[in-house]
Parts: C-alpha cells; sequence; structure tokens
C-alpha cells in the first residue's frame, strides 16, 4: 500500500522518500488503534522500502511529536480484564510495539524523526528507533514512566543506552527530568537542532542528501553503527511486566486518568 | 549577573511575548497557569523559552510547585 489514511496516523510515498505522519489528538498517545496502524504500516514497509531510499516520521499536531502510549486506554483496558489475565493483556500490547519498533529500527532505509514539542515517553522511544533526530528548537524529551512506577517499555532503555552515554541515561529516568532541543543535541541524541516549525523541512532536505549515496553502503553502514539490542529489548518487557503488577502503578495511573491536567505527569 | 528584578521583568518579558498577553497585565506575584491560561503542557514552553533565553538548564523538578513569576525568576536567578 502505497498510500493510507488512519484515524491515528496517515504515509505515503513520493520520490523515494517515505512520510509517516502521526496525526491524532491531544498528541498522538499510542493506543491500540494507533498501534493496528502501526502494524499496517511496517507489513507495507517490506514493500515501500524497495523503491525508497529514506523515511521520515513527523507530525503535524500543535502539542508536539507524541505525548508516549495512551494510558488513560491501558489503564481502562487492563482494569476491565480479571486481574490475572491483566499482565498478560499488557504483555501483548508491548510485544506488539516493539515488534514495530524492530521493523523500523532495522529497516533498510535511512529513517529521520522530525520532533517538535512534546516528545514524551513513547513518543521519545518512537523517535529513538530513527537513526536521525530532527527537533525543532521548541521540542522536549522526557521519559515521565518512574514517576508511575514503571519504566519506559516501547524499547527506550535499550535504544538510550546504545545512543548516549550511561550517566545521561540514568539523570533522564532516574529523575524524569524534560530536557530541550539544544540540551538533547549538545549529549548527542539530536543530530539537528531547527527554527521553529521547520523541522520537517529539514528533514526533508536530509533525506534528499542520503539519497546521493550508494543504498548498498548506507544499509551496510547503518548495520555496522546501529545494532539492535535484542537481548536488553526482552529485558525491558519482561521489567516492565513485572512492574505493571503492583498495587503502586495501578494508584499510579488511576491518579493519571482522574486528573483532567494537560500532562498530569509532570511535576 | 542581572539583579532578580531584572531577570523577574526577562520573565514576564518573555511570558507576554510567548502567549501574546500584554506584559502590563502581567505581575510578579501572579499566579502564571491562571493569568496566561495555560496548562503544564504549554508551561513547558515557557521553560524553553526561559533555558534559550538565559543560557540556562533548569529542571522541570525544581518548579515543581511553582506558580508565580517571582519564585520561577528566583529559580533562574540560582542558575545564572
Amino acid at each position: 500500500m502505497k498510500d493510507f489514511r488512519g484515524e491515528t496516523l496517515s504515509w505515503s510515498a513520493e520520490g523515494g522518500v517515505i512520510e509517516l505522519v502521526l496525526d491524532r489528538a491531544p498528541c498522538n498517545e499510542i493506543g491500540s488503534t494507533s498501534l493496528t496502524e502501526l502494524e499496517k504500516f511496517t507489513a507495507a514497509l517490506e514493500l515501500l522500502q524497495k523503491d525508497c531510499h529514506a523515511l521520515i516520521i513527523s507530525s503535524p499536531r500543535a502539542e508536539g511529536f507524541c505525548a508516549g502510549a495512551d494510558l488513560r486506554e491501558l489503564y481502562h483496558r487492563s482494569q476491565a480484564l480479571p486481574p490475572a489475565e491483566r499482565v498478560a493483556g499488557v504483555r501483548d500490547f508491548v510485544e506488539r510495539i516493539h515488534r514495530v519498533g524492530n521493523t523500523i529500527d532495522a529497516a533498510p532505509l535511512t529513517t529521520i524523526a522530525a520532533v517538535h514539542g512534546v516528545t514524551f515517553g513513547g513518543g521519545f522511544e518512537l523517535a529513538l528507533l530513527c537513526d536521525l533526530i530532527v527537533a525543532d528548537k521548541m521540542a522536549r524529551f522526557c521519559f515521565p514512566e518512574l514517576r508511575l512506577g514503571l519504566i519506559p517499555s516501547f524499547g527506550g532503555i535499550p535504544r538510550l543506552k546504545r545512543d548516549i552515554g550511561n550517566g545521561v541515561v540514568r539523570d533522564l529516568l532516574l529523575t524524569g527530568r524534560s530536557i530541550n532541543a539544544s540540551k538533547a543535541q549538545a549529549i548527542g541524541l539530536v543530530s539537528q537542532v531547527t527554527g521553529e516549525g521547520d523541522a520537517l523541512r529539514v528533514a526533508r532536505t536530509t533525506a534528499a542528501q542520503v539519497a546521493k549515496f550508494d543504498r548498498g553502503a548506507t544499509i551496510a553502514a547503518k548495520k555496522f553503527i546501529k545494532p539492535i539490542p535484542y537481548a536488553e529489548l526482552k529485558q525491558e518487557v519482561d521489567i516492565f511486566c513485572e512492574l505493571f503488577t503492583r498495587p503502586a502503578v495501578e494508584a499510579g495511573l488511576r491518579k493519571f486518568v482522574e486528573s483532567t491536567d494537560a500532562l498530569p505527569y509532570l511535576p | 549577573m542581572p539583579t532578580l528584578q531584572n531577570t523577574t521583568d526577562e520573565v514576564l518579558r518573555l511570558a507576554s511575548e510567548h502567549f501574546k498577553v500584554p506584559v502590563e497585565k502581567l505581575g510578579p506575584d501572579d499566579d502564571f497557569f491562571k493569568t496566561l491560561g495555560i496548562n503544564s503542557l504549554q508551561a513547558l514552553d515557557l521553560l524553553t523559552r526561559i533555558e534559550q533565553h538565559f543560557k540556562i538548564e533548569l529542571p522541570d523538578y525544581e518548579l515543581q510547585g511553582v506558580s508565580d513569576f517571582r519564585t520561577l525568576a528566583e529559580r533562574i536567578q540560582s542558575r545564572l
């Protein structure tokens, strides 16, 4: 499928560049519909990548690139299940998103996340799948999961460890603080910081640049410099599922769900 | 180094520009969530503006419980 428009995202391929556009109010929270559509995308990617050299992931939403998992849906779906089945339900969701993530991570394309505004939790993890992150100067990155008694579960920790120093990984995870685009560039996470509203244009220019190179060399270089930490990714799923069963997590998620603030897990 | 008064004035100016609220409607002791009509997500934009303008890093947990411009300016001042 060369073009697709779903409820939460769309994609198109033109001139050798695939553009995956996230567009779900308020800030691209990833729930079951998003996951199903992401699965459709990764299934289509097998054919799309034959004629393309780059993938750009972006969003037109004013609030930001992506605020992460749809925790409200996660909580309600979990509560609807008998306690004994809750972990299996959440594991299924997380394992599916890992399969999507691993496919994008390993895609024989140059992948670029063009991010702005809120790039939190699962949204941050989505950006980390990409080879390059181009960030609008107003972008902010954060892993707030520990505030809920959880860890990131979309592959965030192994991929952060792959890309940046462990000291910074600990800072981001253990404090849950958000950092701006300049800081993210200074620690080696972001490759380019752009003016406001300019990240997608810069990502497209970058995609045009990478098209000049021999594709076989690009794929070989990517395999060499971007190994996928499969064992740690699996471990992350196990730890997440283990943590998910604790009453503290249920209480944290309930508090989140009952809050009316835009981003209740922020200080 | 700027005085606390200078910093407070700059914060009021930045907030006024970003959220398009006349600066004369903002006071140091105002609750910025209420005066600017913003939520925590929009407050993050103000934090990014502040970090860029003052060339500082201000972890958001240091702003926990801070809702007035004067205290915000004090937190910034401690990083200058």
